[in-house]
């Protein structure tokens, strides 16, 4: 794959592992015709160890696990997609893996671009509110002037 | 003479029914959902995360339920839940610096780049009760205000640009980090693991330890130089396509704890760093962790050490509370055997004992007789 190209999966697979149950279920409504779709491996839940870094940015160590589900299908038409995700949830995954397969294929590309856009939209929204309720807290120093007593 | 004997087992099987009936409780009231634990007791489920090491709200609120609240119980609940887990693989390490900050302060700099973020803070609250909460009032909609989108710099690169604050830890080159979930530990650590224990341990017990050292039990002149708190990104090698890829974020708290130095011979004067990065919003135990592995990094300083807090083996080893309370609790448990072996040892001791006085008080008797 190219840059382009790899850089496109990418932000679709982090967009899809990002999309709720609701919008993934809705966006697979939204796909017709329906393809043929073969579980190559799992949906299967799992733990990913979680790294940090000592002070912030230096060498690398162990802060604990994370619940993560992933599965990887393969098309009718042969297109392999994964999906792997946060959480316990293997439906999820498997319907992640699913559109990252379809986003491979030019007739369903459109669809998998408006679902992901929408996820986009939804999480940069959120994303703004909480910097704006945030932002609210922001600590204003002002400086008491003393008298001339 | 050992005798096996079993029994009781209608007995606990009656107990965990009775344990489900007072879990539930009184049942004209609603019963609690997973989704209300998790937005209403959020920080109880965090700290159960943080101490399980396993990061997954609604496992944590499970947990939180099923204990009935005990939230070591529902550490160990957890902690046991991963192990039935296969490990997919390890992260990228987490960006604290691009963090989607809930708050963030700073006690050495009033006007560091990006501010002094409050957040969601009970600081400056007033510790009353609230009467307000006992009834079900409608809660105001949080104030906005425009927010910039510059990147928040980390107060340890301020500090470092005088070159007066030691750099972010680095261990030898080929080191790769260890995994106390893989390995046993064997003492020394290296900081990599130390945190890891620290990261898991138990809050009190780290609280405890970091009060210890402000008390003057190794002191450290410690200032918080930053305290941030917001959502990181995971991101997850894929094997198969050779890139790495989010999974999602998740939140973590971040404490860079700032500690004078005098310097040493190898040194030269500069502030030294403690840190702590926890799962969750758990800003206690950030900053409990960062105190802690400070005192703890005292041989690397060339430091005295004369204090429980610098001693890893004794903290290291004590700070997990899962392991702490499996020891501790199995007292509880049947030691029927164990226990008619001490008796009957102690009986023989009280029998001879009570044979050598008599003989002793005889033998007194007689002496004043003749």
């Amino acid at each position: 794959m190219g840059g382009t190209a790899v850089n496109e999966r990418k932000r679709a697979m982090e967009l899809l592992a990002k999309a709720s149950v609701a919008e993934l279920t809705a966006g697979w409504q939204a796909i017709e015709p329906k393809p043929e779709v073969h579980a190559v491996r799992g949906p299967e839940s799992g733990l990913v160890m979680v790294r940090g870094r000592i002070g912030g940015a230096g060498d690398a160590f162990n802060l604990g696990e994370a619940t993560v589900s992933r599965a990887t299908v393969r098309l009718g038409s042969g297109e392999i997609g994964h999906g792997q995700l946060l959480g316990n949830d293997r439906e999820k995954a498997r319907l992640a893996a699913v559109f990252d397969a379809l986003h491979q294929r030019a007739e369903h590309r459109p669809a998998v671009d408006s679902l992901i856009d929408a996820v986009e939209s939804r999480i940069e929204a959120e994303d703004r509110k909480q910097a704006e309720q945030t932002a609210a807290t922001r600590v204003d120093f002002f400086t008491m002037v003393r008298g001339d007593n | 003479m050992y005798v096996a004997v079993k029994g009781g087992e209608a007995a606990i099987a009656n107990a965990h029914q009775l344990l489900a009936d007072r879990r539930r409780g009184d049942r004209s009231l609603p019963s609690i959902s997973i989704d209300q634990i998790v937005a209403q007791l959020g920080l109880a489920v965090d700290r159960v995360m943080a101490e399980a090491s396993l990061y997954d709200r609604e496992l944590g609120a499970l947990a939180v339920r099923q204990a009935r609240g005990d939230m070591i119980e529902a550490i160990f609940i957890l902690r046991a839940y991963r192990t039935t887990l296969p490990r997919f693989g390890m992260s990228e390490p987490v960006d604290t610096a691009t963090m989607k900050i809930e708050r963030r302060v700073s006690a050495t700099y009033k006007d560091l780049p990006g501010g002094q973020l409050l957040g969601p803070t009970f600081d400056y609250t007033h510790r009353l009760l609230d009467p307000s909460l006992l009834t079900d009032e409608p809660v105001a909609d949080p104030v906005r205000r425009g927010a910039d989108d510059s990147p928040m710099m980390r107060v340890s690169d301020i500090l470092a640009g005088e070159g007066l604050i030691e750099g972010d830890g680095k261990l030898p080159e080929d080191h790769v980090a260890g995994d106390l979930t893989r390995e046993p530990l064997e003492f020394p650590l290296k900081r990599d693991l130390r945190l890891q224990a620290l990261s898991r341990g138990d809050e009190g017990f780290l609280l405890a330890l970091a009060y210890s050292t402000q008390r003057g039990y190794a002191r450290t002149h410690p200032f918080v130089g930053e305290v941030r708190i917001g959502e990181v990104e995971v991101e997850l090698d894929i094997p198969e396509l050779n890139f790495a890829v989010s999974l999602g974020r998740i939140q973590v708290t971040e404490c860079q704890m700032v500690n004078q130095f005098q310097g040493s011979a190898k040194n030269p004067p500069q502030f030294t760093r403690g840190y702590g990065l926890v799962f969750g919003q758990s800003e206690r135990k950030a900053m409990a962790m960062s105190l802690v592995d400070r005192a703890l990094r005292a041989e690397e300083f060339g430091e005295d050490i004369v204090a429980p807090a610098q001693d890893e083996e004794f903290i290291i080893s004590h700070s997990d509370n899962v392991q702490a309370t499996g020891f501790v609790e199995h007292l509880k448990l049947p030691h029927y055997v164990d226990f008619q072996a001490e008796l009957d040892l102690v009986r023989r001791m009280r029998a001879e004992y009570d044979a050598q006085s008599r003989a002793e008080k005889d033998g007194a008797i007689r002496e004043a007789a003749e």
